[in-house]
């Protein structure tokens, strides 16, 4: 246990772009530092495999810790996982590889500087789901702008600068105020360690505003109604990698701070916000989905769906149910996957017609089988068919729901509906009907790289829709035990 | 007189400059010369600073008039490292414009001479003498670039409105005099008497005219046209070191003959904090030249550094000495890159001059990307934890609101940042830069770069260096 591992697979990215950085790259030919990347990338993903086996899944105690004094008497940089947070890094690292593979096709200029963005990237977004202390979340949290914003500002479509800019902007405002919060945390309580702040709690009287706090952030980056403007945008411009990183990774890391900190260190105002909570989350599931039945953007339409689908984990989140939490993790894993392969989709056939528009496509279905057959798996799994992974989250979720709240349930129910609507019509609209754009004729089928891509991405999407078992095994006794303390800590200062 | 080691740099320091001088007037030609004594100048002085008081206990000297302890030196140190900087990457710039004269180094060693004495000042006669000393030397420093008319204009209007506020401050003076019977700030501070509502008076005209030469809001309005007029190389020297003798200064008077009445200055610090920071964020956004913006965001960092001094404890105190160090540091790198953007003997400073920077010199740009994010407070770079040791301060004193404006103004100043950002790199490019730049200005920029990058990796060396400050 002496290795420091979850040190090394958030360092080694940032290696691999530091070496990126320092091979010269000729312009033509740009294998070597995709190679790197790649490399890099995929060592990585291995290492947090290794780390899945290692983990002890029986314990919600926080495993792999390191802890080392960085700014004396002040902070420590400490990292660990449990149940929660591993299954957001293996996320991280399997979809960082797909994203670098993926780039032989949509990025033509600065190719080298684009996958030192995406290393850098990688290595803050596992440093944010794995840090143990609050300063240290919150520099990996910002950090994560600065890639990004290059990300869409750089190798975006023709509105980036106003996307980026949105982007950076609000989710900066967002932080800011957590910024705040955190340093009263530590003011209040004398330490910003998460695993000291479980054990003693925070007064009761500063709760409810370090909640909101936390919540501004969270709120912005989840997005939840009615801050959500920003991710169309942001995914409309970004090039394919980016909407892919920003969809399948980026979004989870607000989940996944509600159910550490939000419900883990405030429980007294997580109780008397969860109404707020579970309105903002219906109105998303319904609103936006209706949103995403008129979009004529491809894009669009998908981030729009995925506002209702994060709709639906911070709904589960709140519901503070066994199901409801385990089914919104399983389905941030899902989205993660599923969004992912869907910004994919829309990326190949941007690639060949460069176009986004619905209306351009059409009975692209006898043109390109094998991409209509993955794009196909891939929207049922958004629209939550059992056999998929989405099911099993969306279910759970709705479970959860119903428990807790039986009109909230209800609500969130038909938005499974009109969810199934706008992703059929989407599908119908691009691969089925009469063909009438004659270009499209010319359209190939998936190459060998987008082919593997996607088939990555289809293999878990299918394997955890049939079979769960292994990533409800591993988050279980750490939900379980969060519960516990929410409840008794509910319980005892109440 | 035991003691007069302690102020050895300072002796040292003018004995120097008349020597230079006399150097410079007998011998032709001798500016190159000048130029690197005075750097050696700097260098020994800060040496001797280091050896002779920095160990020390509190010590004060010549019938309490001047105080030597371990803030006095730390900052006298900066200030002398600063202008070190300042002076050698500036004598390229200086070449292009035909002002590389003797005049310019030994200018900048008169200057800091008088923010030594101001950083050394326990009383206000001497205080306002090292004031006059440093402000004379910079109304000229303002007009170097004598033919040129932007140039001249800003002196004069740096001269103008710079005697008006040492009037104020003056008056100030005569008014605590008056009230106390001492200028001397230990026997100030043993007279208190708060009832006095004239004192009251007297401190406000002191900060007035202080605000003013480190030109916080409302009395920054001669900054952004002083900074566009001067030449590059001395806007340089007013955005980082007479901000550091300022400080001090705000620093030592308040905490020292006035802590009884912090009830009373706090709030105005507080809303010179305030003020400076939404302003400088808000005013910058228009700007389109980019000596004009970086005159609206120092402002806008002076909110921040006050912001610590106004939080009244020793934390604050600690925390915007860390915030101005690592704000000259930022400010290093940004002008070095400013004085890169150099092509046939014409320096360009126009915002739209940085156009697709990235696409022609992508080192340069990737530099200034860095800095402009530090600059904007985003972590993990060092500009976020300057931030943070100040917030953290405020917050500590339950100042919420002084800390949730601040914040949000960084949001707001985070957009200017950015806008540079993409005329950099998403912009198209335009005609490239010379690149043969003095090895000095290189050097400048990669080591600012390059500290305020890693500065995460050893955090606890600064908080180290200034946790030895201890006022209150």
């Amino acid at each position: 246990m002496n290795f420091p591992i979850l040190s090394s697979l958030i360092l080694l990215p940032s290696i691999g772009a530091l070496f990126l950085f320092f091979t010269k790259s000729d312009k033509k030919n740009n294998f070597t530092g995709k190679y790197v990347a790649l490399f890099t990338s995929a060592v990585n993903f291995f290492l947090s495999i290794y780390l899945w086996i290692l983990f002890d899944p029986t314990t919600s105690e926080f495993q792999f810790v390191e802890e080392r004094i960085w700014i004396k008497d002040l902070i420590n940089y400490k990292v660990g996982v449990d149940g929660i947070s591993i299954l957001f890094i293996l996320l991280t690292t399997f979809i960082t590889p797909l994203c670098i593979v993926s780039v032989n096709n949509s990025i033509k200029e600065r190719l080298s500087e684009f996958l030192i963005a995406v290393l850098i990237m990688e290595s803050f977004m596992i440093g944010v789901f794995c840090s143990l202390d609050l300063v240290i979340f919150y520099l990996f949290f910002e950090a994560g702008l600065i890639p990004m914003f290059l990300i869409i500002g750089i190798w975006g479509g023709a509105r980036r600068v106003y996307s980026a800019f949105k982007f950076f902007l609000y989710t900066l405002l967002g932080s800011v105020l957590m910024l705040v919060a955190i340093i009263t945390i530590y003011w209040l309580n004398g330490t910003t360690d998460v695993v000291e702040l479980y054990n003693s709690g925070i007064d009761i009287k500063y709760q409810n505003l370090l909640w909101l706090a936390f919540f501004s952030s969270f709120a912005v980056k989840t997005p939840m109604w009615p801050v959500h403007t920003w991710l169309p945008d942001a995914h409309v411009e970004a090039p394919t990698a980016g909407s892919v990183l920003l969809a399948a990774i980026l979004l989870k890391m607000a989940g996944y701070g509600f159910i550490r900190f939000s419900l883990g260190l405030f429980p007294a105002a997580s109780e008397i916000f969860t109404p707020l909570i579970y309105t903002l989350s219906v109105i998303a599931i319904i609103f936006t989905s209706f949103i995403a039945l008129m979009q004529e953007d491809m894009k669009k339409l998908i981030a729009y769906s995925s506002v209702a689908h994060m709709g639906y984990v911070t709904l589960g989140i709140f519901t503070i149910q066994q199901q409801g939490i385990e089914g919104s993790i399983i389905q941030m894993i899902s989205h993660g996957l599923v969004s992912a392969a869907l910004f994919l989709c829309v990326g190949v056939v941007y690639d060949r017609m460069h176009s986004r528009l619905i209306d351009t496509y059409g009975g692209i279905v006898s043109i390109i089988p094998k991409y209509s057959i993955l794009f196909m798996l891939f929207t049922l799994a958004a629209l939550g068919l059992p056999g998929t992974s989405g099911f099993v989250g969306e279910f759970l979720i709705l479970m959860g729901a119903f428990k807790d709240n039986f009109l909230v349930a209800v609500i969130a129910s038909l938005g499974v509906i009109i969810g199934a609507a706008y992703m059929l019509w989407l599908y119908k609209r691009v691969v089925f009907g009469k063909l009438i754009n004659t270009d499209l004729k010319q359209m190939f089928d998936l190459n060998r790289s987008e082919l593997f891509i996607l088939s990555c991405l289809a293999v878990p999407t299918l394997f955890f829709g049939f079979y769960p078992d292994p990533l409800i095994n591993t988050i279980e006794v750490s939900i379980s035990d969060l519960i516990d303390q929410y409840n008794f800590k509910l319980a005892s200062k109440t | 007189m035991e003691n007069l080691q302690l102020v050895l740099p300072e002796i040292f320091l003018s004995l120097s400059i008349m020597f230079l001088l006399i150097l410079g007037v007998f011998k032709k030609n001798s500016s190159r010369l000048v130029q690197s004594l005075s750097l050696a100048v700097l260098i020994v002085t800060a040496v001797i600073t280091f050896n002779e008081t920095i160990g020390i206990n509190e010590t004060k000297l010549f019938n309490n008039s001047i105080i030597i302890d371990y803030l006095s030196s730390l900052m006298k140190i900066i200030t002398l490292l600063a202008a070190f900087l300042v002076l050698i990457i500036s004598s390229n710039y200086l070449k292009t414009f035909q002002i590389f004269k003797i005049e310019y180094p030994i200018l900048i060693l008169s200057s800091v001479l008088g923010m030594m004495v101001m950083i050394n000042s326990n009383d206000l006669i001497v205080f306002y003498m090292g004031l006059e000393l440093q402000s004379l030397a910079l109304y000229v420093l303002a007009t170097f670039n004598r033919d040129e008319i932007k140039s001249s204009e800003a002196g004069l209007k740096y001269f103008v409105l710079s005697a008006l506020s040492s009037g104020l401050l003056l008056y100030g003076c005569s008014l605590i005099y008056g009230f106390t019977g001492s200028t001397n700030f230990d026997v100030i501070a043993d007279q208190l008497n708060s009832n006095e509502y004239a004192l009251t008076f007297g401190i406000v005209f002191i900060l007035v005219g202080l605000a003013f030469k480190i030109s916080a809001v409302p009395f920054h309005m001669w900054a952004p046209d002083v900074y566009e007029g001067s030449p590059t190389s001395v806007t340089l020297f007013f955005t980082m070191v007479p901000k550091i003798a300022a400080l001090t200064v705000f620093i030592r008077f308040l905490y020292v003959p006035f802590l009884n009445l912090i009830d009373q200055w706090q709030m105005i610090l507080i809303f010179l904090s305030i003020a400076s920071m939404l302003f400088g964020a808000i005013a910058a956004i228009g700007q389109t030249n980019l000596k004009r913006l970086v005159a609206y965001s120092s402002i806008g960092h002076v909110g921040y550094a006050l912001a610590g001094v106004a939080a009244g404890t020793n934390d604050g105190i600690q925390s915007s000495v860390i915030y101005i160090t690592i704000y000259i540091l930022m400010n290093l790198g940004l002008f070095s890159c400013l004085l890169m953007l150099k092509r046939d003997n014409n320096y360009y400073e126009k915002i739209d001059d940085l156009s697709g920077l990235s696409k022609n010199h992508p080192m340069l740009a990737l530099s200034l990307l860095i800095i402009l994010f530090s600059l904007a407070g985003i972590p993990p770079l060092a500009g976020f934890f300057a931030k943070f040791y100040v917030f953290k301060a405020v917050i500590e004193q339950s100042m919420y609101f002084l800390a949730i404006v601040g914040l949000l103004s960084t949001v707001v100043a985070a957009f200017y940042y950015l806008r540079l950002i993409k005329i950099m790199y998403f912009d198209e490019q335009k005609e490239k830069y010379d690149t043969d730049h003095g090895f000095w200005l290189k050097f400048s920029l990669t080591a600012s770069t390059l500290l305020i990058l890693i500065y995460f990796i050893f955090p606890s060396q600064l908080i180290e260096v200034v946790s030895r400050i201890n006022i209150i």
